[in-house]
């Protein structure tokens, strides 16, 4: 398994593992749903309606395809004759790539019969994009965030609350998104008869991280397709920010078989990988943490840690099981950027090319400015911008001591 | 438990909840209170399947510096003659090593392990390992498990079987669910095990209620609040109510 097949990266078995990893660790309450969700999936999957409904809606309400932006000035940054692309995942409605996901796990729950939605957020993208979906199909909506992220993502916490979601903040813990994600889960054990938990990155137990790769994976679908029109030929590499890790699997899946591309993942690093910082897969040690086994964020003791980035989407100590596969079958490269290069790249493209990226989204942005010289000339390196970066203006005013 | 025809007492502590030694303190007193087993809870960073009482305890404990070993230590050191169970979640028993786990809780005096996000066929060859060294794997049932996912799961359980009487969090409610008796009975149908309800039971008409129809009574969330609040004085009061009302709900048992 060191070496990656082509077409055989991504192994689901009916534990629903990646290699050792995934899995279904959750209490036994849990388990009829998951069972439930798994089989409705499936079927959703052979209906050709299901498929045919999803498309309509990604094409006319949230504007898919995304387009592929070409940025000259910052590729001269990266290499002369190097081009830097970005997958714009920021100009879907509602501003990131959670959408993809939310519609389509709505369209889910409205198969199974639920009509009251529930969510973890961070960022609070995902809420957002959930209440979103929830609005447009009649859905009750209850979003469950940290208060520190509350506070941090003021704007987002609104604009939840202006569709209709009721969002709940969670004071244990961290008051971060691993918190979030935690009453999340006792709400959905409380209420698993008439609730959907719609869950916004590749982890918790399977079926979730299989069935959101799934509805991301459109993304790399796409920017393939893309990119092959546009240079004819694949990328050289393919870079995307990891928290959860949903946007870099809707990219990369598409490229797996694709054995001549490059796969770069890029973690928080936050204050650095010797201080606090979001790194699981640089830093981590397999457990069993949300449902899943994968790489995590723990002391000696099996404790999880918490984790530290500036960007609030990130801020989580786990991550999805199949990034830990792919992390140990070698198919990805993970590496990590800190705070101020995070903070530097958003900077950098919104001067140099007039896009505010997300604070996520820079991470991957801010990877490939540290390696100039990496690339030669025809070199294509496709970046995915995830989200833009409105949300974070306030924040990054504060931190850069701007007053807003 | 069943010689006597009456329901056995189970109740629940956080380890090193108030304190480590009154965390002792406590075990003994509910062992000299009448009490047929003790459950131990190992405590947990992120315990997504307890309500705010036991988070709250198991968080005070971590931060003074409560750990695996230390948990371990601790039951050793209570020298209880009653069967403990230790309850946790899986990472911490993971990051110890399962087999070292369940080796050095056999040595502490523990007779069973109760993992709350392992459930039963989830991971076969983990339960293996965790059942291979002599503690019962004691299983958990949940008002939305399955007949068919049911006769599964009872499948090599060997102790007793934990009932959750209700769907949510450990926590105390209102009242005992109405449909108990039936709830044990759909259990019962399908495995010889003895049968304990817990989630939700924190007076003595609730553990009196489950104690008609279980074998068993689990009371966790109400003790640990009563160790909180009113430290080791409350816990005496609070459990010598349970075991009266466990014992005399033996005399209306068919």
């Amino acid at each position: 398994m060191r070496r990656a097949e082509a077409g055989a990266v991504t192994v689901t078995t009916d534990l629903g593992r990646f290699g050792p990893y995934g899995g279904r660790y959750v209490p036994e309450t849990l388990m009829a749903a998951l069972d439930e969700l798994a089989r409705v999936y499936e079927a959703a999957t052979a209906d050709p309606a299901f498929a045919a409904e999803l498309e309509a809606l990604l094409k006319d309400y949230v504007g898919r395809p995304t387009p592929l932006s070409d940025v000259p000035r910052l590729s001269a940054q990266v290499g002369a004759g190097v081009r830097v692309v970005l997958k714009r995942e920021d100009l879907n409605h509602t501003g990131a790539h959670k959408i993809n996901n939310t519609l389509g796990q709505a369209l889910l729950a409205r198969r199974m019969g639920k009509r009251r939605i529930i969510a973890e957020t961070g960022a609070g993208q995902h809420g957002v994009a959930t209440a979103t979906v929830c609005a447009r199909f009649g859905l009750d909506c209850v979003v469950y965030m940290g208060e520190e992220d509350m506070r941090r993502q003021r704007l987002n916490v609104y604009r939840m609350e202006l569709m209709g979601a009721r969002v709940v903040p969670v004071s244990s813990g961290t008051r971060t998104l691993k918190d979030a994600t935690n009453e999340a889960l006792r709400d959905w054990v409380t209420n698993v008869t008439t609730t959907h938990y719609i869950i916004g990155s590749v982890v918790g137990p399977d079926p979730f991280p299989r069935i959101v790769r799934d509805f991301q994976a459109v993304i790399g679908r796409e920017a393939r397709e893309q990119v092959l029109q546009r240079f004819g030929r694949l990328p050289r590499t393919v870079v995307a920010c990891v928290g959860g890790g949903s946007n870099a699997l809707g990219i990369f899946t598409a490229f797996l078989g694709d054995r001549e591309v490059e796969l770069v993942g890029v973690e928080a690093a936050g204050e650095g990988l010797e201080g606090r910082h979001a790194a699981s897969l640089a830093r981590g040690r397999p457990g069993v943490f949300h449902g899943s086994l994968s790489y995590l964020l723990q002391d000696e003791d099996g404790q999880v840690q918490p984790a530290h980035s500036v960007s609030a989407g990130l801020d989580y100590p786990g991550v999805g099981p199949e990034h830990a596969y792919l992390k140990d079958a070698g198919r990805v490269l993970y590496e990590a950027v800190t705070d101020r290069q995070a903070l530097d790249a958003f900077a950098g493209l919104s001067r140099l090319e007039g896009i505010l990226p997300a604070l996520e989204s820079a991470h991957a942005v801010a990877w490939v400015l540290a390696h100039p010289g990496r690339w030669s000339a025809g070199d294509v390196v496709l970046i995915n911008l995830s989200g833009r970066g409105d949300k974070d203006v306030a924040l990054v005013a504060d931190l850069t001591g701007v007053r807003t | 438990m069943r010689a006597e025809r009456r329901a056995a007492l189970m109740p629940y502590v956080t380890a090193g909840y108030p304190s480590p030694a009154a965390c002792r303190d406590a075990l003994r007193l509910a062992e000299r209170a009448g009490a047929d087993f003790l459950e131990v809870g190992v405590p947990f960073s992120d315990p997504l399947a307890d309500g705010p009482t036991i988070q709250r305890s198991t968080q005070a404990a971590l931060d003074q510096g409560m750990t695996v070993a230390g948990v371990l230590d601790l039951v050793r050191e209570a020298r209880l003659d009653v069967p403990v169970v230790i309850m946790t979640y899986l990472n911490p028993v993971l990051a110890f090593g399962v087999e070292r786990f369940v080796a050095a809780a056999q040595a502490a005096g523990a007779s069973g392990l109760l993992l709350t996000d392992l459930p039963a066929g989830a991971d076969p060859a983990l339960e293996r390992r965790a059942a291979a060294g002599g503690l019962a794997l004691i299983r958990l049932i949940a008002p939305t498990t399955p007949d068919s996912r049911l006769a599964e799961a009872v499948r090599g359980a060997t102790g007793f079987i934990y009932l959750i009487s209700r769907l949510g969090v450990t926590g105390v409610r209102e009242q005992v669910p109405p449909d108990l008796e039936r709830q044990v009975a759909r259990v019962k149908a399908a495995t010889p095990l003895p049968v304990a309800i817990g989630f939700g039971i924190g007076s003595a008409a609730q553990a009196a209620a489950a104690a008609r129809v279980a074998d068993g009574v689990i009371v966790g969330s109400a003790l640990v609040e009563a160790l909180g609040n009113g430290g080791l004085a409350s816990a005496e009061r609070l459990l010598a109510e349970l075991v009266t009302a466990v014992r005399s709900a033996a005399e209306q048992r068919s």
